[in-house]
Order: C-alpha cells, then sequence, then structure tokens
C-alpha cells in the first residue's frame, strides 16, 4: 500500500516510515500542510496518516478542506492527546479514524483494514495461492469454492507467510509480528496459531511446514 | 477536591433593603408632617367657627341692651344660646358688667386682659372656669344711662368639649390618612427599589445563566451606572479566558511533546526488533517497548484525570444516548480487541437508554471501562457491554473472562495509583478505575467491580436516569 505521512517531527517520520517499508508498504512523507498538498497532487494514494500540529496549521483544518474538495482518500489522524472529546471532533471533520502516539504497528494495521474495508466494502482486490484465493480485507480464504473466515492473529501469520512462500520464519519472529511487546507470550503460543491456520487451510494445497528447530514455512504441495 | 460546594459571596448588606429603609424614613416624616398639618388646620378651623359663633351670640346680646332712666335692662335673647347650642353640649357661661360693676350672670367668669374697644368688635380669649377650660369673647358697649355715656360690657363664656371632640376626630382622621399614606409609600418603596435594582438582577442572571465554555465578553446594554462593573467583569472574563487558553494549549503541547519522542522511540525499537536476532537485545528491545507505552499511557492518564477533575467543577449536561455511546466505543476500541481476538460484543435495550451527563466525563469512563476489560483479557477472550436501567438508573456493564480481581475490594482498586495484586505483567498506571469513580461520583452515580461467577471481572456503572 501506498501511504502519505504528514508529520513534521523528521525522526518520528522517518522511524514510521521504515517500519511500514517492513511490512512492504510504500511511504512518502510531507513536513508541512503545503508538502502535503504537493504530494497529493502528484500521486493517488490508498492512505494519509495526518498529525495534527504542523508547523504551517491545524491537520484538522487541512482534514476539513480535504472532505470539502470531495477528495476521498481515508485519513487516520496520529494524535497526541487521548480524550476522547478529540475523538469524536475528529471524526466528525471527516477522520476515518485516529491512533494516539505512540501506536502499535499491529494496532495501526488493524485500523487500516477496518478503514478500507469500510470505504471498499465487497470489491476489495484478493491474492491467488496455490489452488486458494486470499482476501485480506475480509479476512476468508476461499478453499474448493468455500469460504473460511480467519481471525485477526490467523489471517496475519497468514499474510506474514504469504509475502515470501518458501521463507522460513523463526518463531520469535513470529511472535514479534504477531503479538505486541507488552502482552506476556510464551513461543508455544505461536504453535497455537499455526494449528488454528492449518486447519483453516485444509483441504488446499497450500500449507504450513514445520522445519525443525529453526521454523515454519508456507509451501504448496 | 472533588464536589467543591459553590463558593457563596461575603454580602455586605443589601442596596434594596437600604433603599426601602431610607424611603421608608422619608414616607414616615411625610406621614408625620401630614398628621401635624392636618391636625393643625383642623384645630384653627374649629377654633374659627366657635369663635364666630360665640362672636355673634355675644354681639346678639350686646344689642338688647337698652339703657334708661332707672339703669340697663336686658331681655337675653333666646337665639344666642340657641346658636350656641349648635355647636354642641357645651355648658355656656356670661356676665354682664355695666362701669366695671358685674350686674348679672356669672360674677368669677374672668375679665379680658386687655378690654375691647368699643363697636361691637368681639375680644377673644382662652380661660378657665369652674375647672373647665372656655372660649369666651367680651364685647364693650356704650349705653345712656341716667342721660351718660356708660361702658357696659358682655362676656359670653362655652366650654370646649364639642370643639376637642371634633379635633380629636379630625386627628383620628389625619392619622388614618397618614397610615395610608405611609403604607402607599412602602409599597411604592418596594416596588421601586426592585425596578431600579431589575438591571442588576437581569445582567448576574445573564451571566449566571452561560455555559462553562462561553467566555464572551457581556454585551447586554446596562445603566450606565453599572457600566463600571460591567467592564471589571469583562476584564476579568478576558483573563480567565486567555489563562484556560494558555491551559489547554500546554496540555496538548506538554501531550505532543511527550508523546511524540516516546513513538519515535517505540517505534525504533520495533524495527530493531523485526531485525535482530540476538535474544539478549530483544529482550531489551521488548522492555523499551514497554517502557515507552507505560510512559505514553500514564502520561494520557494524568491528563485525563485532570480533564475530569477540571470538567467536575465545570460540567455541561446534555442528554446522552447510552446505546449510541455505548455503540460508538465498542466501534473505535474494534480494531484494539480484534489484534488480540478478543470478541467484543455490545447488547443494548431496545429504547435508548437517556441520561443527563456530561458527554466528556461519561465517555472517559466508558472508555477506561473498556480499556481495562480488553487489556486484562486473555487472547480469545470475550468482552461485553450492555446497557440496560435498573430500579430508575441506567446501568453499564463491561463483563469480560479475564484474570479477575484475585479478591481485591472495588474501593480497593480505584484509590489514585492503586493496582490490583495480580496484574504486575500488564501495562498500567492505576488511575483508570480512579477516573470511573471520579465520573460516577460527578455524576451522582455508582461504580462497582466484582468478580463474574465462572471467571472474570464485571464492572457496573449505574447513573441516575
Amino acid at each position: 500500500m501506498r501511504f502519505l505521512l504528514v508529520e513534521d517531527n523528521p525522526d518520528l517520520a522517518r522511524s514510521v516510515a521504515d517500519r511500514l517499508a517492513l511490512d512492504g508498504h510504500g511511504v512518502d512523507i510531507a513536513g508541512t500542510l503545503s508538502e502535503a498538498e504537493d504530494h497529493l497532487a502528484a500521486a493517488t494514494y490508498d492512505l494519509i496518516l495526518l498529525d495534527i500540529m504542523l508547523p504551517d496549521g491545524d491537520g484538522r483544518d487541512f482534514l476539513a478542506a480535504h472532505r470539502r474538495a470531495k477528495r476521498d482518500t481515508p485519513v487516520i489522524v496520529m494524535t497526541a492527546r487521548s480524550a476522547v472529546s478529540d475523538r469524536v471532533a475528529l471524526l466528525d471533520t471527516g477522520a476515518d479514524d485516529y491512533v494516539t502516539k505512540p501506536f502499535d504497528f499491529n494496532e495501526l494495521e488493524a485500523r487500516v483494514r477496518a478503514v478500507l474495508r469500510r470505504r471498499m466494502g465487497t470489491s476489495s482486490p484478493s491474492v491467488s495461492f496455490a489452488d486458494l484465493t486470499f482476501d485480506p480485507l475480509s479476512a476468508t480464504v476461499r478453499v474448493a469454492g468455500a469460504d473460511r473466515e480467519l481471525r485477526n492473529r490467523e489471517l496475519r501469520l497468514f499474510e506474514i507467510l504469504l509475502a515470501a512462500p518458501g521463507r522460513i520464519y523463526s518463531k520469535g519472529q513470529l511472535c514479534d509480528r504477531l503479538f505486541s511487546a507488552t502482552e506476556a507470550v510464551t513461543d508455544n503460543a505461536i504453535e497455537v496459531y499455526v494449528g488454528r491456520l492449518r486447519k483453516k487451510l485444509d483441504g488446499s494445497a497450500a500449507r504450513i511446514e514445520t522445519v525443525r528447530g529453526v521454523g515454519y514455512r508456507l509451501v504448496t504441495d | 477536591m472533588v464536589n467543591r460546594p459553590h463558593l457563596r459571596p461575603a454580602t455586605g448588606g443589601s442596596i434594596r433593603r437600604q433603599l426601602v429603609v431610607q424611603l421608608l424614613i422619608v414616607a414616615a416624616v411625610l406621614s408625620g408632617l401630614l398628621y401635624l398639618s392636618v391636625r393643625g388646620v383642623a384645630d384653627t378651623a374649629v377654633e374659627t367657627t366657635q369663635d364666630s359663633i360665640l362672636g355673634a351670640a355675644t354681639i346678639a346680646i350686646a344689642e338688647e341692651l337698652r339703657g334708661g332712666e332707672d339703669g340697663v335692662s336686658i331681655d337675653i335673647p333666646y337665639t344666642a344660646f340657641s346658636m350656641l347650642g349648635s355647636i354642641g353640649e357645651d355648658r355656656v357661661f356670661y356676665r354682664i358688667l355695666v362701669g366695671g360693676e358685674t350686674v348679672t350672670g356669672y360674677p368669677d367668669l374672668a375679665l379680658p386682659e386687655s378690654p375691647p374697644g368699643s363697636g361691637l368688635d368681639p375680644r377673644f380669649f382662652t380661660t378657665s372656669y369652674d375647672g373647665s377650660e372656655v372660649r369666651a369673647a367680651a364685647v364693650v358697649r356704650s349705653v345712656l344711662v341716667e342721660g351718660r355715656n356708660t361702658e357696659v360690657m358682655v362676656i359670653v363664656a362655652q366650654t370646649r368639649g364639642a370643639k376637642d371632640a371634633i379635633v380629636a376626630q379630625m386627628a383620628n382622621r389625619a392619622a388614618l390618612l397618614g397610615l395610608g399614606f405611609f403604607a402607599l409609600a412602602a409599597v411604592l418603596s418596594v416596588i421601586t427599589a426592585r425596578s431600579v435594582l431589575n438591571p442588576v438582577q437581569r445582567l448576574a442572571e445573564a451571566v449566571g445563566r452561560r455555559g462553562p465554555d462561553d467566555l464572551r465578553p457581556v454585551e447586554r446594554p446596562v445603566p450606565s451606572e453599572l457600566a463600571p462593573l460591567v467592564r471589571a467583569l469583562n476584564g476579568f472574563i478576558a483573563r480567565l479566558s486567555g489563562a484556560l487558553s494558555r491551559t489547554e494549549t500546554f496540555i496538548a503541547e506538554a501531550a505532543h511533546h511527550i508523546r511524540t519522542p516516546l513513538a519515535t522511540l517505540r517505534t525504533q525499537a520495533e524495527i530493531a526488533l523485526r531485525k535482530t536476532d540476538d535474544e539478549a537485545t530483544r529482550d531489551s528491545l521488548r522492555a523499551m517497548i514497554r517502557a515507552a507505552d507505560d510512559s505514553a499511557r500514564s502520561a494520557g492518564q494524568l491528563l485525563d484525570h485532570a480533564a475530569v477533575v477540571y470538567r467536575t467543577d465545570q460540567r455541561t449536561e446534555e442528554r446522552i444516548d447510552l446505546c449510541q455511546l455505548a455503540r460508538d466505543m465498542s466501534d473505535s476500541f474494534g480494531p484494539t480487541a480484534d489484534i488480540r481476538d478478543i470478541d467484543l460484543t455490545t447488547d443494548l435495550c431496545a429504547p435508548p437508554v437517556e441520561i443527563t451527563a456530561d458527554r466528556l466525563l461519561v465517555e472517559s469512563a466508558l472508555r477506561n471501562l473498556l480499556d481495562n476489560a480488553i487489556k486484562y483479557s486473555l487472547p480469545d477472550g470475550s468482552v461485553a457491554v450492555t446497557v440496560g436501567t435498573d430500579g430508575g438508573r441506567a446501568v453499564i456493564r463491561v463483563l469480560d473472562r479475564g484474570r479477575g480481581l484475585s479478591g481485591a475490594r472495588t474501593t480497593q482498586l480505584t484509590g489514585r495509583f492503586r493496582r490490583g495484586t495480580n496484574v504486575a505483567d500488564v501495562v498500567g498506571s492505576g488511575l483508570g478505575l480512579t477516573i470511573v469513580r471520579e465520573v460516577a461520583r460527578a455524576q451522582g452515580g455508582e461504580f462497582r467491580i466484582t468478580e463474574r461467577e465462572g471467571g472474570g471481572t464485571c464492572a457496573e456503572l449505574s447513573l441516575p436516569l
């Protein structure tokens, strides 16, 4: 996905861009509202991540102008405040959702997914692998003509494995991406989710292989 | 700190009372003067009337005097006394002197201090006779006796009972009139005081009716005497709104300046975590992320707590549909629950449950309850939000199947910076339930957190409908 990140703190902007790049997303950074305008004029984005306090104005005014101009790129606001009244005001202004700094990227991803699902409805693009079709937005895999719904962690696990089929991921790597650092988890928690995902993929040519002592990989028969 | 009673200003007397009292004093003095003058006029009028009758009677007697060779003869006319009788039941005395000698009547009736001039011009005087005060008239007439001009003096006196009765009666009327005048003046002075002070009252109401966020200057027209007060008030409002907006800006900027570097720190740690395989490094990075989250959460809740305490004094009450609020809040927590595979469900009773409360306060409470329920739930757990009514109260329940309370009671968990004994591994500031309790208290409601049968926790916030 392609993000426009509007954030004036260069350190944070760089980190967020790097972090999103790790998940394979493209990110353009705008340090001011006018830079953001320039980027929007030149390219199309799947989503805008918008800070509120910017050197050349208030992100909320930018948001209101964005909506008045009938541009419908989804916007997730990054706010430093957690007061609920802020949230209501933001959603009224036309934000699709908001995250409070500092944010967990798993949560950001979940919110992006929810926003895109609301926006795109059923017309979301799907990915094919082996004999199955995977729709990340509606979190379903179609195996032998039947839709199977994935729970969030199964979905994320499948996305990680599907991004590089054949690549071996260690339990530790998978843990870091499935669980927030603030959650207390054991390595064998990952076995639970691998087991569940295997059940959902049952009957398809795609399967998750255990590489003993190393980790897991997605393979096709 | 919470539920601070409204400050009552110290009052140094009342302008209205002072105004009324002063107007009443003026009215009392005027009433007294009215009474005295009416009484005085009545007294004079009655005396003049009595004098003229007395004078006429005396003259009538004097005119009947006939001089002759053998003295003076008199035939006292009946009409003279019948005239005197017209005034009232008073006793009448007379004395007739010829050449200084009493010839008939009451010889001890006093003479006027100076003799009246001849020519039937009566002299009036007041004296006493037989123990009563009498009014007397004296005339002098020259009569030819034995060929010589002889002066004859006729004195007629009358007691003053009737006159006093009339004067007393008129004085009573004057007193009634004075009292009536005083009563009327009292009513008018109260009305006047009220209407004079009306602009002050209206100004006070206009300022009192304002919501807590309304810091516009007072612009309603006021009498020129009140202009300095309004100018001072507007100056104060301007300073207050300046201070408030500086505080708001400060809180927003403080949050921004604390949370932005924390966000950078957390993100960098996440990136490093993804890039390294060294277990020791990974553990330190996880600890860094936890610490960043912990600081951010504490900072956020301290600001929320400050906002709740501030709002408790400055509530803006409005009608809130609790079902809608619960729905919105669940929507906003949806993705947070989702990433841990927690089912977040709502069970809202069919008719909307409306309460009158401060929206921000109730939202803060519900957000903290949901945050806790999700935080302390195990993965694949479930959290339910229910809204209903019970005995005239709206009841919001947030139910989870998490780790429960290990026997801790509500009061132990709602203290500031107090946390349960079984939650050391989960990030928390110990302020979440304090905020909920303070919201419940501010809105006249109640908060209870109990262990659920079958494991987990039931947090129950009940608020007056």
